[in-house]
């Protein structure tokens, strides 16, 4: 294969796993942004998102176009249910406190992973794919779902964008993350705000996984490598902003996709891992946030 | 302070010296085990419990450690004194270099930076496969673990000498904990984690008394990784994983943050539980998260901490 159509292979990889990238950091930095807390669980909701798209599909049946659309609908509802529970029984109780969040997520990690590997068991399941369509490019055919999936992720990040910004629901988040009590103080009920972002978040992760289980397949393992990267990307575009997530989201999620073509990915690892760190430590408030006023 | 309490740190390392006479074999092993990870834990509590920095990292540090002991032994074929004061440094200057830089953020971010730390890394332990035998990992030699000490030649693979070493170091560790404790800077540390401004308004620099804690903590926790590699003869990259950073939160927490005896207590009801439960049920993870969300949510002062409230309210 010529070096141009590997490369654009690689840029069509990365593509694809910005989009879906973007969508669970989306997740991630809403909660940040509004909550002013860390879901390490973030991973976790995009794996059992994958695990429930997998009993769709095999429990229910029937033709895997009709299963997968399923699976869209009830994984983002489920786990939203899911982390409707733990706000209320554990983020709650421990009135958001930033540590305590922590730890108590940290233990939801193996609460779920160890949940889901006692019943969906330990191996990595596949899922058969909605449709068959090969794009064809000069020099190499593209899978036409892998594209049809980015343009999922893509239709639900403008979704999510517009209901913040357009939407009523959406004023009283913003406007609880720039100031809780004053927006209180308008009658706007910031615990209800905290249990529906902390919902969204959760099923904006859940809908990821549900997306990638087609290419990639469900594994009680699989929310570490999202979490890290999640991770990545909000610290990169600034904690607690939806713009700079969702440019870093593609710078990353590119630059990731073509640096695992050409490079060692282990070594592209370390090499990302200690960057972030450094740029953490220069500029806490990220690349793109602005400083806090 | 009471008489029986200024008594109560050489009565608990009587007993615990006393106990490898009634221990059985199995629960012998488990006990000196218990005791290398305590002093990993009680490092760890300097950091967290004392000053009030929750870092997901220390499993770097402890690695440090446990690879530097292992390689001087394996490799260099250094006596085992010397590797632990190798695996030691290590850890110590790890957790220095990591503080320099990683404490100039704090919170959340300082939690964020000490996990992608510890994650470089463990990565880099696996990219050096070769030497290191990544997952794997490798075992140190009968004849690297060997020494002379005053004229006897003492075998770490030995169960007395294993037992007694592991409880000299806690020794070591629980001592360390108690004098920072009773110190000037010790007292300035908890003023660190209870109200930074404060403490700053009094002329202290937060930062160089944080850096002082983590580099202390992480000496202990190499300390301990040493131990481990050379009492246990295993060196491995699971010890790196993130995993191995959570275990001495939830330790510390169990037994109570911040109480010179709590890491001790929540390493050994921990790790009796563990291994008890795996015996039953290969999920014993499951416990280890439920532990953590329970502690949180219903017991965030832990074991000792509950039971120090308690007497305090009986008290006045």
């Amino acid at each position: 294969m010529a070096f141009e159509s590997h490369l654009l292979l690689a840029l069509l990889e990365g593509t694809v796993g910005a989009c879906v990238l973007a969508l669970t950091a989306l997740g991630l930095s809403l909660v940040f942004g509004v909550m002013r807390i860390v879901n390490v669980a973030h991973g976790e909701f995009f794996m059992l998102g994958a695990v429930i798209a997998w009993a769709a599909a095999t429990l229910v049946g029937g033709p895997p176009a009709l299963s997968f659309a399923l699976a869209l609908v009830t994984a983002p509802l489920a786990v939203a249910a899911i982390a409707l529970g733990v706000d209320r029984l554990i983020l709650r109780r421990v009135a958001y406190q930033p540590d305590a969040t922590i730890v108590a997520t940290i233990g939801l990690v193996y609460v779920f992973q160890q949940a889901v590997l006692m019943t969906f068991g330990p191996e990595a399941r596949a899922v058969a794919a909605p449709f068959q369509w090969r794009v064809t490019f000069p020099g190499f055919g593209y899978s036409g779902v892998k594209l049809a999936l980015a343009g999922a992720a893509l239709v639900l990040i403008a979704g999510t964008w517009l209901m913040l910004t357009r939407t009523h629901i959406g004023l009283a988040m913003r406007a609880t993350q720039i100031d809780r009590e004053t927006a209180q103080a308008f009658g706007i009920p910031a615990r209800r705000v905290y249990a529906l972002v902390f919902a969204l978040g959760a099923a904006l992760a859940a809908v990821a996984g549900v997306l990638v289980v087609p290419v990639q397949q469900a594994h009680y393992l699989m929310g570490g490598d999202p979490l890290l990267l999640s991770f990545i990307v909000v610290i990169i575009g600034g904690l607690g902003s939806l713009r700079g997530t969702l440019v870093a989201a593609f710078v990353i999620g590119i630059s990731d996709g073509v640096i695992a073509v050409f490079f060692s990915p282990t070594l592209a690892k370390i090499a990302a891992t200690l960057l972030v760190a450094m740029v953490l430590v220069a500029r806490p408030q990220g690349l793109f946030g602005r400083a806090p006023s | 302070m009471t008489a029986a309490r200024r008594a109560l740190p050489a009565l608990v390392l009587a007993g615990l010296f006393a106990l490898q006479f009634v221990l059985g074999d199995y629960d012998h092993t488990n006990m000196a085990r218990i005791l290398v990870l305590a002093c990993f834990a009680v490092g760890y509590n300097i950091a967290f419990g004392m000053t009030g920095l929750l870092s997901l990292g220390h499993a770097m540090f402890f690695a440090a450690g446990l690879y530097g002991a292992g390689f001087s032994a394996e490799l260099g074929g250094v006596a085992p004194p010397a590797a632990l004061a190798a695996g030691t440094a290590c850890g110590l200057v790890l957790a220095l270099a990591v503080g320099l830089v990683a404490l100039r953020t704090s919170g959340v971010a300082f939690m964020i930076v000490t996990l992608m730390f510890a994650q470089a890394c463990f990565l880099t332990i696996l990219h050096f496969n070769e030497l290191t035998r990544g997952d794997e990992g490798f075992v140190i030699a009968e004849t690297a673990r060997r020494f002379a000490l005053a004229g006897v030649v003492l075998d770490a693979a030995d169960p007395t000498v294993r037992y007694n070493a592991a409880l000299a170091l806690f020794a070591l560790a629980y001592g360390a904990y108690l004098a920072l404790a009773r110190s000037r800077v010790g007292r300035v540390l908890v003023g660190i984690r209870e109200n930074e401004d404060r403490v700053r308004m009094l002329g202290y620099d937060p930062y160089r008394y944080r850096l002082f804690a983590l580099t202390l903590s992480g000496a202990l926790a190499g300390l301990a990784g040493a131990a481990y590699a050379l009492l246990f003869a295993y060196v491995g990259a699971t010890f790196a994983t993130t995993q191995y950073s959570i275990y001495p939160l939830l330790w510390v927490l169990l037994g109570g943050a911040g109480t010179a005896l709590g890491p001790l207590v929540g390493t050994g009801v921990m790790f009796v539980l563990v291994d008890r439960l795996s015996g039953i049920t290969s999920s014993y993870l499951m416990l280890v998260g439920l532990a953590l969300i329970l502690l949180v949510v219903l017991f965030p002062k832990g074991i000792l901490g509950t039971v120090g409230q308690r007497r305090a309210r009986n008290r006045s």
